[in-house]
């Protein structure tokens, strides 16, 4: 196809979006609403994922020493745990340590619990990462039946938790996704519907005088990426403005800073590119689904 | 030019329209197509620009048999044909020269190529001086010269007429039938279906008369033959 023509089908395809006007709105609209909420999902579903990724590798087996134990079965006990297979590091904690790093974490309160100090009422701690996190429950089984072994204590339950939730948010998202998806996919295809309607008797003439089909796809072609992209602008825009404002209030706020965002950059860039490619695919999928059958002249 | 060999047609609602037509048509003559409504003349003329196809038999355009063209090759044959309709079947949002020039867009001519040769068509149908006008600004004799303008800028072979003066005058349908004759001068071969007694009984040419189906009469130079 010569440059010439290609200019000419994309004028032909934006004259025929104003000439539809409330049905480009329409169509449009339900574009830009339903990529909202495939962004709005993907954001969230991105960041339940990283937070989880987080914790997990944040799991490990605090084993508490009995305070019976001396320095020697402290150290038996240190090499019994890294004999077992799962085990990745042992980071022996001392009581005084532990006691100090609890301090700190409360801050400027800290202050309050610094008579502790007189007499330690913390446990010196054997801190256990296993090789998988998925081993710890079993590691954690297994360290306690150690002799010297006061308690143990592991996260991992929270994590299956967050895991299972974090799974049914993505099924249902992909369920709402792939529904909206198509009412869109099926505004898009009915808009064109009517314009072809409306242009049959040309393209009947087009035909006549000897137009491809390629020739008189092309503007309808344009039309629906048009509709995709023209759609994907409002959500791209307002997602990613919304998400570096919510990442830096989240950050700004100290309350809230057990939570780790995905960095904003390259995410939205992600986000971005993916919701135009959904737009511009369903706009280009359902134009083209309408001028099939309307070609047969 | 034209041949169609035991050509048979039966629409799918079981209407038999074409029911074993042989014809031969040759190069630069022109031909008359006439008979009583509902007789199968617009299905024979549609054979021959492929809009149906036949049941039965095979048609010839050239060298080509169309029931052989593939369904995308089509747009070919459409080139080489020009085709004029009763209803002039012009766009009404595009001047007369961009109607005629539509016709060499969709084949992707250059714009110099494009403004050369409707100039000359719109000279040889004497509409020269009307290229900006819409077709609801001209007359019916000259928007129907419009569409001739369009169907032949391509320079086709065969020019298939369906009832071209079936909406105009006595007065306009003979300048349309004089610059009909002057392309059939030129040396394209015209097929034109038509219902106008006067002037199939004046300017003598080929009458094929189609009833019920068939050729029912093929004089060289023929009369209407039928009383309205």
């Amino acid at each position: 196809m010569k440059g010439r023509t290609l200019g000419r089908h994309v004028k032909e395809g934006g004259k025929n979006l104003v000439r539809n006007g409330w049905m480009t709105f329409a169509s449009i609209s339900a574009v830009t609403i339903m990529l909202f909420v495939v962004g709005a999902f993907l954001l969230l579903i991105m960041n339940i994922n990283e937070f989880a990724d987080s914790l997990e590798d944040d799991v490990e087996v605090r084993v508490f020493i009995d305070l019976t134990a001396d320095e020697e079965n402290q150290s038996e006990l240190e090499t019994e745990i890294q004999d077992i297979d799962m085990v990745q590091t042992v980071d022996f904690v001392a009581k005084e340590d532990g006691l100090e790093s609890l301090i700190t974490s409360f801050g400027d309160q800290g202050t309050y619990l610094e008579s502790l100090r007189e007499e330690n009422p913390l446990n010196d701690v054997f801190v256990v990462q296993a090789q998988d996190p998925q081993q710890t429950q079993v590691l954690a089984e297994e360290i306690q039946t150690l002799s010297y072994v006061d308690d143990v204590e592991y996260g991992a339950d929270i994590v299956e938790q967050l895991f299972s939730v974090t799974n049914i948010m993505r099924y249902a998202g992909i369920v709402l996704i792939v529904g909206l998806m198509f009412t869109a996919m099926f505004l898009i295809a009915n808009t064109i519907k009517i314009t072809i309607i409306a242009r049959k008797r040309e393209i009947q003439i087009m035909k006549l005088v000897g137009a491809t089909n390629g020739f008189i796809r092309w503007p309808f072609f344009v039309e629906g990426l048009l509709l995709g992209v023209l759609g994907a602008i409002i959500p791209i825009s307002a997602l990613s403005y919304g998400y570096v404002k919510l990442v830096e209030v989240v950050q700004g706020t100290p309350e809230l800073s057990f939570l780790t965002m995905t960095p904003p950059n390259p995410l939205i860039l992600q986000m971005g590119g993916l919701l135009l490619g959904i737009g511009a695919f369903i706009g280009i999928w359902g134009s083209m689904m309408s001028v099939r059958k309307f070609l047969k002249v | 030019m034209i041949t169609m060999k035991e050509v048979w047609k039966t629409y799918p609602n079981g209407v038999m329209a074409i029911n074993g037509i042989d014809i031969h048509i040759d190069k630069s003559e022109f031909v008359y197509v006439v008979g009583p409504s509902g007789a199968g003349k617009s299905t024979f003329i549609k054979l021959m620009y492929r809009e149906e196809k036949p049941t039965r038999g095979t048609i010839k355009i050239g060298d080509e048999e169309l029931s052989k063209i593939k369904e995308r090759h089509i747009p070919l044959l459409r080139r080489k044909i020009g085709v004029v309709f009763q209803d002039f079947k012009l766009l009404p949002s595009l001047s007369v020269y961009e109607n005629v020039a539509f016709a060499l867009e969709v084949i992707e001519e250059s714009k110099a190529n494009i403004r050369k040769r409707v100039m000359q068509v719109l000279d040889i149908v004497r509409l020269k001086n009307k290229a900006r006008f819409l077709p609801h600004e001209l007359s019916g004799g000259e928007q129907q010269r419009v569409a001739i303008a369009r169907a032949i800028v391509n320079n086709p072979s065969v020019l298939i007429a369906d009832e071209p003066t079936g909406n105009l005058d006595p007065e306009t349908s003979w300048e349309i039938m004089k610059i009909l004759e002057e392309i059939n001068d030129r040396g394209t071969t015209i097929v034109m279906a038509t219902h106008n007694k006067e002037i199939v009984n004046t300017m003598r040419k080929r009458v094929i008369a189609i009833e019920g189906g068939r050729v029912a009469r093929d004089d060289a130079k023929g009369g209407y033959g039928y009383e309205r």
